[in-house]
């Protein structure tokens, strides 16, 4: 009787110890994660910072042009070396970057532009697949996502959706809450949106993941406040 | 392509495009012969359609007989040349195909497919409808819009501007701008 109480109180002891350790854990991860998101949403340096290595997710068709006209006016000495993503069903993309590589390549020297890099990457979901077959397909996305990011740990990423940009934004964030990689997510929601957001800028608006959000209508920045609105990239 | 070139003195182009997918629904109506005829009374010689990956072949027509020209293709690489050369764009809502013909300052029909999933492209076309750049239209109502429209009632469409976007991306990350 005495026996077993003594093994009942240790096994409790144990177990309140286990609770005690996972409750202690997820508080300071909750206060880890909303300390990333306050800083996220802060301006990162107050010193110009050296060249940053970037991701560059090109989203196909209309969204590619839109990244890619947002590129032209960057300064790439800043941006550097830079890593285009784009997905495995898209082909006209990852041509379209290499075309802007090569003619700035030609431009300048190269030292100054730095390197570029050029992946494919399975998508979390093609444009008209149904929400729920697009579970089995986001997993294997993320799983891949993974590897490139930890090929990759990009200290800046420049999206616009759709699909593709989300696990990678959120394996970025998860890298900036464990101290792995403090990367910069810009969000540009597309131009075609102009009464609502997309699912992907509504997810990284929701989650507050992307440190910054553009949209290029005005009437979205009313609907979302925490949205930037500073003009339309086509 | 030298062919378009060289007689579109006298040529008035409509150039319909349904972009990378498939859009039947608006070859069947620019293919009715209530649109054709309303295009002809309109001034427009010439209708080429990009027909994409769509089943509905519409009937070629040479344009002897006083009547519309009609010429079809799936794809092409310069399609950028055809909307160049054309007199009216007649197009799918994808924001690609939309930018690139107002920036070439072409008269625009967007017409919606309603059969997508997840309509969204309607906002887009809607919107710039609404600021007089183009007209908004869904198949079944094209033969209404192309009746009743006025090429030179559009307002030509301002290109954006990126630059505020770098700049904001620049001193969020602490670069300094000249």
């Amino acid at each position: 009787m005495e026996h077993g109480s003594s093994c009942f109180f240790s096994n409790v002891g144990f177990l309140n110890f286990a609770i005690l350790l996972i409750i202690a854990a997820s508080t300071l991860l909750l206060f880890r994660i909303l300390y990333v998101i306050y800083r996220s949403s802060k301006q990162l340096h107050s010193r110009p910072p050296g060249p940053l290595s970037t991701l560059i997710i090109l989203g196909s068709g209309g969204h590619t042009a839109e990244i890619l006209n947002l590129l032209a006016v960057m300064q790439m000495e800043r941006f550097k070396p830079r890593y285009y993503v784009a997905a495995a069903t898209d082909n006209m993309s990852l041509q379209k970057a290499r075309l802007i590589e090569e003619t700035l390549k030609n431009k300048a020297e190269a030292e100054t532009v730095g390197t570029s890099d050029f992946m494919q990457i399975y998508r979390s979901r093609e444009v008209g697949q149904s929400y729920i077959t697009s579970v089995g397909t986001t997993l294997a996305a993320l799983a891949h996502a993974l590897w490139i990011m930890i090929k990759i740990r990009p200290q800046m990423i420049l999206c616009n959706g759709p699909g593709t940009c989300i696990p990678l934004s959120a394996i970025a964030f998860i890298f900036k809450v464990f101290g792995i990689r403090w990367s910069s997510i810009f969000y540009v929601e597309s131009i075609a949106r102009v009464r609502r957001l997309s699912l992907s800028g509504l997810l990284l608006y929701k989650l507050r993941m992307a440190d910054q959000i553009f949209v290029q209508w005005p009437q979205l920045k009313c609907k979302y406040p925490r949205a930037n609105y500073v003009g339309r990239l086509m | 392509m030298s062919e378009i070139d060289d007689i579109s003195e006298s040529k008035s182009v409509v150039f319909v495009t349904v972009g990378t997918t498939s859009f039947d629904a608006l070859v069947r109506a620019v293919d009715s012969q209530e649109v054709r005829e309303a295009l002809f009374r309109k001034g427009y010689t010439d209708l080429v359609i990009q027909m994409g990956r769509g089943s509905y072949i519409p009937s070629k027509s040479n344009g002897e007989d006083g009547s519309l020209s009609v010429d079809y293709f799936t794809f092409s690489p310069s399609i950028a040349e055809y909307l160049k050369s054309a007199s009216l764009v007649i197009s799918h809502a994808g924001s690609g195909s939309i930018f690139e013909t107002l920036r070439l300052r072409k008269p625009l029909i967007v017409v919606v497919n309603e059969d997508l999933m997840d309509n969204h492209q309607s906002e887009l076309a809607e919107e710039l409808a609404e600021r007089n750049h183009l007209f908004c239209a869904r198949p079944q109502t094209l033969y209404e819009t192309i009746s009743a429209m006025d090429p030179n009632s559009l307002v030509p469409y301002q290109p954006g501007d990126a630059t505020p976007v770098a700049k904001f991306i620049n001193r969020f990350l602490g670069f300094v701008d000249e």
